[in-house]
């Protein structure tokens, strides 16, 4: 129960700031649950981005229910995604009754003006944060860099880049037989 | 029946739609301005840029705004929101129990291991595809992304304080 409501708040608080999309609400996840409060570890973290980036619907709420559900089970996957949908519910639906127009305002256009460049570089941290806990090594470095280039250049469904990575994981793993390092 | 038409909607976009964020803005915009007119196309790109300036999914976002406008009271909104979440959170709650079940097991470990530095280049990709004119306008957001970026990673400042900072010194530069 304690926790349920912990992970309400907390994805709470992290959906209020989750501004420009899913990925935003990474470096407040990797803050929040995995540096102050450890319940789970960042390669346990980069598992659930994978699956949550795999599976349909909305990113950021696919996360918030693994890390809820990792955390508390069922009642903490509800807690979790529901903390990180009414922050942003309550919020359209005000602009939607009262204040439509919102985004044409010149103080809120000027605040943003700040804030988007900002938020790119909340995303790019993590890519540098969560490269040691990938396993990523000067050899194996390619990888992220091709995966990265396809999705930015070539366009490719991150879908498929997740799908390609998973069958190449499981065919390398077959052929040098332990893999997984503990 | 307008409600069940909004949940039936949602509902399909929640379950067809793959790749996340701005992936599903088209897809959504076909259902929403095509299919049922419940926005025009004007009210749809209003939308967008309301998500652009306030918290929150943008998938959520739009079923948010579409719900009311379509249904003209909250509980619409309430409806398409719930419906865009309900199949992630079927399918999610799956995925999270056979992850937790499976995840040492030596194929999935396998798996896994590969995903992991893909994984990486995905949040890579996802910044450089903000790296575009409208996020950076000028010196002054290529210096404001250098400062967070720094602060972020070198000081280990919260990103809610961050974001805080940013947009007050917008307010101030711009």
């Amino acid at each position: 129960m304690k926790t349920c409501w912990f992970l309400f708040l907390t994805f709470a608080k992290i959906g209020l700031f989750t501004l420009g999309g899913g990925y935003a609400m990474l470096p407040l996840i990797e803050r929040e649950l995995v540096d102050k409060y450890a319940l789970f570890n960042r390669r346990e973290f980069l598992d659930m981005v994978a699956v949550a980036q795999a599976a349909p619907g909305v990113m950021a709420i696919n996360l918030s229910i693994m890390a809820g559900y990792k955390s508390a089970g069922f009642w903490g996957c509800l807690s979790a995604a529901l903390g990180a949908a009414l922050p942003s519910f309550i919020i359209i639906l005000l602009i939607a009754v009262f204040f439509r127009g919102f985004q044409d305002n010149p103080v809120v256009r000027r605040v943003f003006m700040g804030v988007r460049p900002a938020v790119v570089a909340l995303i790019a941290v993590p890519v540098f944060n969560l490269s040691k806990a990938a396993g990523i090594t000067w050899k194996s470095v390619w990888i992220p860099v091709l995966c990265a280039l396809l999705v930015w250049l070539v366009k490719v469904s991150p879908v498929y880049i997740v799908l390609g990575a998973g069958l190449a994981g499981f065919l390398y793993g077959r052929k040098s037989g332990v893999r997984g390092e503990k | 029946m307008i409600y069940l038409k909004l949940f039936l909607t949602f509902f399909k976009i929640g379950l067809f739609n793959f790749g996340g964020g701005y992936a599903m803005i088209s897809f959504i915009q076909n259902e929403v301005v095509f299919k049922h007119a419940w926005l025009t196309t004007s009210e749809f790109t209003d939308v967008v840029a309301v998500s652009q300036v306030t918290p929150g999914p943008v998938g959520i976002n739009l079923a948010t705004y579409t719900g009311y406008t379509a249904a003209g009271d909250a509980w619409g909104s309430a409806v398409a929101t719930f419906a865009v979440c309900l199949p992630s959170f079927l399918l999610m709650l799956l995925a999270s129990r056979y992850f937790l079940k499976y995840q040492h097991a030596r194929p999935v470990e396998a798996v896994f291991a590969g995903l992991r530095p893909a994984v990486v280049g995905l949040i890579a990709a996802a910044a450089l595809v903000l790296c575009n004119a409208e996020n950076f306008v000028d010196y002054k957001s290529v210096l404001l992304f250098a400062a967070s970026f720094l602060a972020v990673w070198k000081l280990k400042a919260g990103p809610i304080a961050v974001i805080a900072c940013a947009g007050a010194l917008g307010l101030v530069l711009y």
